[in-house]
């Protein structure tokens, strides 16, 4: 970090984000927007069943529209691209069913894609949809994860012998000795609601497939474009130097676009057995059938703590239904196996014991979406902290505090084997105390009670998973890279250009490697040109998903910065015949190390370097393009921490929760660009508060979703939103030179349980407690006695 | 999300309108504001073979304080009724209820006609007009007619119209001395759907309330009138327990659906909650 | 049987003359028919905002009218009033506050927040809140957005 440290620097600047002068313009590329010639669209016949066999699909009729080109069914497409297994080598025991790009022979929900109809406008498309008549006859729908293993339950794939995706036993110390020596045993069931990404922009691709050449082009909204280049490259039977993804702007992803769908890999196959160009775009009734689900558990939880609030132990038992397939490459495993090996990290008691049954059922599939399995895993641990504060009538944060694991202990391993190698619990927690003027807004509370105002505040401490390693997905066997490459050009104006494998989303991805790489060459910003997201150009890479730009990312590009700055002062010292140590970079320009004499301007160089290298020494090559690539080597993850706190005020006469302001102090190690780490927080919270209040898929017994439109799924809008104040704690990471953690996801791994302890706290006069989310105002007039 | 196919007119004329209505039967479909039939076309929920598209037709969005009451056109955009001084003083619970309907880019296009016709139970402006004891001026090919409001809405979605009648305008008396107005609605977001709300109009003399009128919306089939409501309270000084005794009577009232955002019971339960406080807000 | 029926309207000042299909909605003939890109379709159910376009001065929902009813009509997208201008100091407060991300709603979110400030130049931060509260931004939270337009509206105020 010495160049960073002295001198002129962007990191820890609040730099405006340059890109968003063209969104702000309207002249943002989303994928949809790209059009191609002879370009065709693709709508899809879904099913309407949850669970139903195809006895037949006639589309002779769709087939005469005019304008329709081709109907395409499953078994049509089967030879074209191979199916897939959603399963990973390293979860012992876990299976799935193979999946292909449309049904074959049954589906399994409601929304399975079972037949494309392609045709000249997405409208026409549409009308081919509505002219295929398939002769469905439904089988009986696996709804409940908690009946799914019922032998008396339908086994969703016979072939697998039971509905059983996954199960996972954790142990640490002896939990059930812990319990008998405990003064108070504390027990809680948790039901978490299904929900969803709802990027805004839907999920789109548009693939083009030259035969010619036989060379596929595709433009998807996408955060992994490598890891789509591979899997079509393998699927298709297509050299992988062949296919090129091509990820322009995208509107919103949250992780609901890092999976493999069936529809977009059927698209691809389209193009491929067209050879036309052929694009689609999900319209959003489709979406919330299609798009991953996320959250779906039943969580039972018990805690043994002494009378002063010391925790003893814990035991967790977890159950998730994931749908009818495990999601590929991931897994849709990994939530669970987050959520049970997060619950108790934030403490140091060492009796747990954890048990997780992920099952098969017939909804939309279920897989990762922003801070996996976190919010779960929070909810509950810090509900059953707040339940055992009110019980033994102790302060919640002291309580808290008694049981951190505390800033002496570090590096230390978590009950369940995360390493973590220094984070800041205290410290946030006096931080968020401060900020939020806490113990005044506790006296405020009291005094409003004899009002008959009910407010609450809710503390939620969390931990973070970011920048993960190889251990992650690798060792499981999918082929989604942990590394990231930068590459730097200096141009012959003395200009940087900057290609990374990491992705943009609207987080600020090229904004933050820009201030990175400019802070390491010693160039302003606006020098620096950052690309992203195209398989043909950046380097390889992951992309940009479970916080994971800026501790990778950012890493690579500090690297690759420090090289070409090397090899320019290189340059530069043949130019005036001195040592490269004599010289240093400002501002773009070389200048005496000592002095700070301006010595050459950058634009001279490179005009020296491409164009007249006959200057130079005759065995002198200049290299000023440079690549450098970095992997997480030292720690399976870069965990961060942070506690949040929510103000709440509830109606008790109409159960309405009405959000007064929330709080949140996280530490994701060296800040890069302070506003872009809000905005994430904000962001994530309200995602977390949507969670909490507001969002959820409910299914009726037959597996139809009935909350399937903008309508009848709430998601949270600016008039219910609270005012968020976000305060740091900077704890660098010493594994890597930037000391850059991530930051994507803590606000939603801590807002919903900070509001539900904050509901809790408002209903503690009455005795009153909700254990479900989301928080609507049927759950909280039940828990008080009024329906 | 894309349409059926469908052609378009647009008359420039009433009769021109009714004389397209007439051809087209029920495969046609009357275009006002569109602000929920495009949204079933684009589901396509509704597939009809023709959109008559009335949005120009002449005379028809005016507001005016006329002999036989305030008449609002039926091509009258929400926002234009909102901002309308003559609805904020002689219809004050409509003014009301303008802003809870949609947000913005709605109201600029959504008509109180096309409100009225499509009957959505869950509206504002219906439950409004029912407590008002409105009228829907309809009008047909040679025919005309004022239908009292509690006649017109008759089901979900279903109202007295006939085969080729159109809603020209709604006619409520000017409010008058002694009546005071409170709309109010519980909605999970600011411009949702209420999972309840209550169109209160009352006549209050000193504290005792004369005469009241409570129409609800999102409880039943149509906007509900609260007929035993509003007699526990008529007459009396509304105390505490007059108006625990009102919404004891309201069980009666209202047989309130269930849903996805609310139980019978909880509509119910909510339903009073309502009253309470919009009756307490009317005698204040 | 063709159904389609030309239209002439202004779109961004612009005069537009163009056959289209009754069923196309407004922001799909903007999208698709002239390619002004920057209106988004994110639901089409009316729902979400970021369809938001000007309809002879009034924001409307791109998705909920259609095509052939802005025949003579005066049609302003995100790139007609970026263009000339009009929306530069909220533009600039967006990007001050980071009241953008995705950028998926932000044309829509514009519009709205322009119609807002002409109407009450002096919208408190709860009247901010709900006159956007038609329009879905998944990304920011809101925090971001309402501090840019409500601090665009101070200097509106001082200026």
């Amino acid at each position: 970090m010495s160049r960073i440290e002295k001198g002129r620097s962007y990191i820890g600047e609040s730099v405006v984000r340059p890109q968003t002068a063209r969104l702000l313009a309207g002249r943002g590329v989303f994928t949809d927007d790209v059009v191609l010639p002879r370009m065709l669209h693709v709508a899809f016949v879904r099913s309407p069943h949850a669970h139903a066999r195809m006895l037949s699909i006639d589309s002779t009729e769709a087939r005469t529209l005019p304008g329709v080109v081709a109907v395409v069914t499953g078994e049509e497409m089967a030879p074209v691209c191979s199916g897939w297994v959603g399963t990973l080598a390293h979860f012992q025991g876990m299976k799935s069913a193979m999946q292909r790009p449309l049904a074959v022979g049954k589906a399994s929900w409601q929304g399975e894609p079972v037949a494309a109809v392609v045709a000249e406008s997405r409208a026409i498309a549409e009308d081919g949809v509505s002219r295929v008549r398939v002769e469905w006859e439904p089988l009986p729908a696996v709804t409940d994860p908690e009946t799914a293993l019922d032998p008396s339950t339908p086994v969703i794939h016979p072939e697998l012998g039971d509905n059983l995706a996954f199960k996972l036993e954790l142990k640490s110390g002896d939990a059930d000795a812990a319990f008998k020596s405990a003064d108070a045993v504390l027990t809680e069931t948790f039901t978490m609601g299904r929900h969803t990404g709802v990027t805004l922009e839907a999920r789109a691709i548009l693939a083009d497939f030259d035969p010619s050449e036989r060379r596929l082009t595709v433009y998807h909204s996408f955060q992994s474009p490598n890891m789509m280049q591979d899997i079509l490259a393998r699927h298709l039977g297509l050299p992988e130097q062949d296919v090129r993804v091509i990820c322009k702007d995208v509107g919103g992803s949250f992780g609901i676009k890092v999976h493999i769908y069936p529809d977009e890999m059927a698209t691809c196959t389209l193009s491929v057995m067209l050879g036309r160009p052929v694009k689609f775009t999900a319209d959003r009734l489709e979406s919330f059938v299609s798009d991953i689900h996320a959250r779906e558990h039943r969580v039972k939880a018990e805690l043994a703590v002494k009378r002063d609030g010391t925790i003893l132990g814990m035991r967790v038992d977890d159950l998730s239904g994931i749908g009818p397939y495990s999601v590929y490459p991931r897994t849709s495993a990994v939530e669970g196996n987050q959520t049970i090996r997060l619950t108790p990290g934030v403490y140091r008691f060492r009796d747990y014991s954890a048990r997780l049954s992920v099952v098969f059922q017939n909804k939309t599939p279920m897989c990762q979406y922003r801070a996996v399995g976190h919010p779960i895993a929070f909810a509950v641990m810090e509900a059953m902290v707040d339940r055992a504060a009110r019980e033994l009538n102790l302060d919640p944060v002291e309580v808290r505090r008694k049981n951190y694991v505390t800033a002496e202990m570090y590096p230390h391993t978590s009950q369940t084997g995360y390493f973590f190698e220094r984070l800041s619990h205290e410290e946030a927690l006096d931080k968020l105390l401060e900020i939020s003027d806490y113990r005044a807004l506790c006296a405020e509370r009291d005094a409003r009670r004899a009002h008959r105002v009910y407010r609450g505040l809710g503390l939620c401490a969390f931990i973070e998973l970011t920048t993960p390693g190889p251990a992650f997905y690798g060792v499981g066997g999918a082929r989604i890279s942990s590394q990231d490459g930068c590459t730097i050009k200096l141009e012959p104006s003395g200009k940087l250009t900057c290609m990374t494998g990491v992705t943009e989303q609207g987080q600020g991805t090229d904004t933050m490697i820009a201030q990175v790489v400019a802070s390491a060459v010693g160039v302003a910003m606006e020098d620096v040109r950052v690309l992203t997201g195209d398989t043909m150009v950046s380097p390889y890479g992951g992309g940009t998903w479970a916080s994971r730009g800026a501790g990778i990312g950012g890493e690579a590009a500090l690297q690759t910065g420090k090289a070409i700055r090397a090899n320019i002062l290189k340059v530069a010292a043949a130019i005036l015949q001195c040592e490269p140590e004599d010289l240093d970079i400002r501002l773009g320009k070389i200048v005496d190390a000592l002095t700070g004499e301006v010595r050459l301007d950058l634009a001279e160089l490179g005009r020296v370097a491409y164009f007249r290298p006959d200057t130079l020494p005759k065995d002198f090559q200049s290299e000023l393009t440079v690549t450098r690539h970095y992997v997480p080597r030292h720690q399976g993850f870069a965990f961060t921490n942070g506690i949040q706190l929510s103000h709440v005020e509830v109606d008790v006469e109409t159960g309405f929760v009405r959000l007064l302001k929330h709080w949140c102090v996280e530490d994701c190690g060296r800040i890069i660009n302070p506003r872009l780490v809000d905005e994430q927080i904000r962001g994530a919270i309200v995602q977390g508060i949507g969670a909490a209040l507001y969002e959820h898929l409910v299914y009726d017994e037959q597996g139809q979703l009935l909350t399937g439109t903008m309508m009848d799924y709430l998601v949270p809008m600016a008039a219910e939103m609270p005012e968020i104040v976000v305060g740091h704690v900077e704890t660098p990471t010493a594994y890597a030179e930037g000391g850059f953690k991530g930051a994507g996801e803590a606000g939603t791994a801590g807002a919903p349980g900070a509001v539900l302890n904050a509901v809790n706290d408002a209903l503690a006069p009455f005795g009153a407690r909700v254990t479900s989310q989301p928080i609507t105002p049927e759950v909280v007039l039940k828990a008080l006695g009024a329906l | 999300m894309k349409p059926v196919p469908f052609a378009y007119h647009r008359p420039a004329s009433l009769d021109e309108a009714l004389a397209l209505m007439e051809r087209y039967g029920a495969d046609g479909r009357v275009l006002a504001g569109g602000q929920s039939l495009v949204p079933a076309l684009n589901m396509r929920l509704a597939a009809p073979a023709a959109l008559i598209d009335i949005n120009r037709l002449p005379g028809l969005d005016g507001i005016s304080l006329e002999p036989e009451g305030l008449v609002i056109g039926a091509l009258a955009r929400h926002e234009a009724v909102e901002a309308s001084p003559l609805v904020a003083r002689h219809a004050p619970l409509i003014a009301q209820a303008m802003p809870h309907v949609g947000h913005r880019a709605i109201r600029t296009r959504g008509t109180v006609g096309g409100t009225v016709a499509l009957a959505d139970p869950a509206a504002e402006l219906p439950a409004c007009l029912v407590a008002l004891d409105a009228i829907v001026r309809v009008t047909g090919r040679g025919s005309r007619r004022d239908i009292p409001v509690q006649r017109f809405f008759r089901g979900i979605y279903t109202t007295d119209l006939a085969p080729g009648e159109i809603v020209t305008a709604v006619v409520a008396l000017p409010i008058g001395p002694g009546w005071r107005s409170r709309f109010t609605e519980l909605a999970r977001r600011h411009g949702d759907y209420a999972l309840v709300g209550l169109a209160a109009h009352c006549r209050v003399e000193g504290g005792v309330i004369r005469e009241a009128r409570l129409a609800f919306c999102g409880v039943g089939a149509t906007p509900v009138r609260a007929s035993r409501a509003e007699a526990t309270l008529s007459g009396r000084r509304p105390d505490a327990d007059v108006v625990a005794e009102a919404g004891r009577a309201l069980d009666a009232d209202l047989d309130p659906p269930g849903d996805v955002h609310a139980s019978p019971a909880l509509r119910r339960h909510l339903a009073r909650v309502l009253l309470a406080r919009a009756v307490a807000q009317i005698v204040t | 049987m063709d159904l389609a029926i030309q239209i002439s309207l202004t779109v961004n000042g612009v005069a537009v003359s163009r056959r289209v299909e009754p069923r196309q909605s407004l922001v799909d003939f903007l999208r698709y028919g002239l390619e002004l890109t920057g209106s988004h379709v994110g639901c089409e159910h009316g729902v979400c905002g970021a369809c938001t376009v000007r309809v002879d001065g009034a924001i409307a929902r791109g998705c909920l009218m259609l095509a052939v009813q802005c025949d003579g009509c005066r049609v302003e997208t995100i790139e007609g009033v970026a263009g000339t201008g009009e929306v530069f100091d909220l533009q600039q407060a967006f990007a001050q506050e980071n009241a953008l991300q995705c950028g998926f709603c932000t044309p829509g979110m514009l519009l709205t927040a322009q119609d807002l400030l002409a109407r009450k130049p002096a919208a408190s931060a709860q009247e901010i809140r709900e006159a956007l509260s038609g329009n879905y931004c998944r990304c920011t939270g809101y925090h971001a957005i309402v501090e840019a337009v409500r601090k665009t509206a101070e200097a509106r105020g001082r200026a």
